[in-house]
């Protein structure tokens, strides 16, 4: 797909809730706004991945993060919208900045075992928030809102909303790959050392990079919590990180500049297959996974 | 006339073996100093100190006045400290314009890419390029990070002997505009160039001085230059 064309994707899953679907129509919707809010987590993910090298095995604790951001605010009263999403950015990007602070002093497998660490961590924490439901979870009073106007009511209210902001982390994500920042970041992928001797500081530029995607993956959290009415520790498990990086890996943003399309269609396929295989049977894992090993062994090496 | 790098007492030792034994040496502005030496006697581990990679146990390093010895090695760079490395080290996925772009804005980076003499190729994957020609590049890149102060790491080796000359030419060509730190094995092409040089032998400075003066030196010959010596 030619990227002239990326905005006929977003305009065609804009048009989604006006086709006639029946009594299945809530659940269509609810199912595609959870491919829509796995893949702005996703875009993400795949641009410190695939721009940064930065292989994260902790992206799901972002998520939680901002998901529990709505859940406390709502439990103190708060579901104004305005409010809500700042707080959650900057509790995920707070959270990524020093956590990255730690873990961007590793490489290779030490950074993903040290991202998955603070992840479990996040787990646990929330696990233990009794206030919160514990390990059950916590059930929303109410959705977010903006002074009466309730754009996240209605499935269709929820779908299009994550749709907007999924378009706007995608078209975020192009920009950030295309700009000297981006640039700069793929090149310190390829060749660490030349990068920082020419007077880049390394360190400072992946902790920016490993920020933003930690926003991105909070605004991910924030519509998680509003699509559901619900938050859960096992938001932040591990196997929602390794779902996430297989969305990355499936979409072949990972070797590719971390390009978002990529991103987006690997979680749209991970989401939909899963529900699909669902249905067939309930040992879906077995096809899912040689499924994942053949899709990863056939795919076209990019050119860059 | 002062110098625009000085290294005082530089001391560096991994466990029993000493790799800097009391390094002192300046280089002044736009002039070319050589450092020469059999393999082990620490020039490269002097480059790694200079660039920051290796903290010294002891001594200082000055570029233009500022003490930059414990400097990261990001903020030595843009003091005007640029290094290239003994294994040529270019982005391999990007195209030489864009390697060169990435320390200047693209009218400065086509005017170094012309300067190295890679216009023709600057649309061409660095991974494409011959051996020689990412030497090349590899040495527009550093140029457009504008250097005060030049450390190449052996930039002749491995280049064809169809690029050393005007590889040569050119780096006596970039001395107009900075100085160089020249680490180099190829004897001919280092007395052909340097203006000051200076011996190292087991960490340690054993003769300093014009090329003449480091050509008749005994110590040195006995050292290292043997019988192959360029006379």
């Amino acid at each position: 797909m030619s990227q002239r064309f990326h905005w006929l994707f977003f305009l065609a899953l804009a048009a989604i809730p006006a086709l006639p679907m029946g009594t299945d129509r809530g659940f269509v919707l609810l199912l595609l706004t959870r491919a829509i809010i796995a893949a702005i987590a996703a875009i993400g993910l795949a641009f410190i991945v695939g721009a940064g090298g930065l292989i994260s095995f902790g992206h799901a604790a972002f998520v939680a993060i901002g998901a529990y951001t709505v859940a406390m605010l709502d439990a103190a009263g708060y579901n104004f919208l305005p409010a809500v999403l700042p707080a959650a950015l900057i509790a995920g990007a707070l959270f990524a900045a020093a956590t990255g602070a730690v873990a961007l002093r590793t490489r290779g497998v030490n950074f993903i075992m040290i991202t998955l660490a603070f992840a479990q961590m996040v787990f646990f924490t929330l696990g233990s928030l009794d206030s919160y439901g514990g390990d059950d979870g916590y059930t929303l009073a109410a959705r977010s809102a903006m002074l009466g106007w309730q754009p996240l009511r209605t499935p269709a209210g929820i779908y299009l909303t994550s749709l907007l902001a999924l378009a706007a982390c995608y078209f975020l994500s192009r920009t950030l790959i295309a700009s000297r920042f981006g640039r700069i970041l793929r090149a310190l992928r390829q060749n660490r050392a030349r990068v920082q001797t020419l007077g880049f500081n390394v360190f400072a530029m992946e902790l920016t990079a490993y920020t933003i995607a930690g926003a991105i993956a909070a605004l991910s959290g924030v519509l998680l919590a509003n699509a559901t009415e619900f938050v859960v520790p096992a938001y932040a498990s591990w196997q929602r990180s390794g779902e996430f990086l297989v969305m990355v890996i499936l979409g072949g943003a990972a070797r590719a500049s971390g390009a978002p399309m990529g991103a987006i269609i690997g979680a749209f396929a991970v989401v939909l297959a899963e529900e699909g295989l669902a249905r067939v049977t309930e040992h879906w894992r077995l096809i899912f996974g040689p499924a994942l090993v053949l899709a990863v062994l056939l795919a076209r090496r990019p050119t860059a | 006339m002062t110098p625009l790098l000085s290294i005082r007492g530089l001391h560096k030792r991994f466990g029993a073996v000493v790799v800097a034994d009391n390094i002192s040496l300046d280089v002044y502005p736009n002039t070319i100093h050589a450092i020469i030496g059999p393999n082990g006697a620490g020039k490269t581990s002097l480059v790694q100190q200079l660039s920051g990679a290796l903290r010294p146990d002891a001594g200082t390093i000055t570029l233009a006045g500022t003490d930059i010895t414990r400097l990261p090695i990001h903020r030595r760079a843009r003091l005007g400290l640029i290094r290239s490395f003994q294994i040529v080290s270019v982005i391999p996925d990007f195209t030489a314009a864009e390697n060169v772009a990435l320390a200047a804005p693209p009218k400065i980076a086509a005017a170094m890419l012309d300067r190295v003499g890679l216009t023709a190729h600057a649309t061409a994957r660095a991974k494409a390029l011959s051996h020689g020609d990412q030497k090349k590049l590899e040495l527009a890149m550093v140029l457009a990070a504008r250097p005060k102060l030049l450390l190449l790491d052996e930039p002749l080796a491995g280049a064809g002997p169809e690029d050393t000359a005007p590889l040569i030419a050119l780096l006596r060509d970039i001395r107009t505009d900075c100085a160089i730190l020249l680490i180099e094995h190829d004897m001919d092409a280092v007395f052909a160039l340097a203006d000051t040089i200076s011996v190292l032998d087991g960490g340690k400075i054993i003769a300093a001085g014009p090329p003449a003066a480091i050509r008749a030196n005994p110590t040195v010959r006995a050292a290292y230059l043997g019988e192959d010596a360029p006379c």
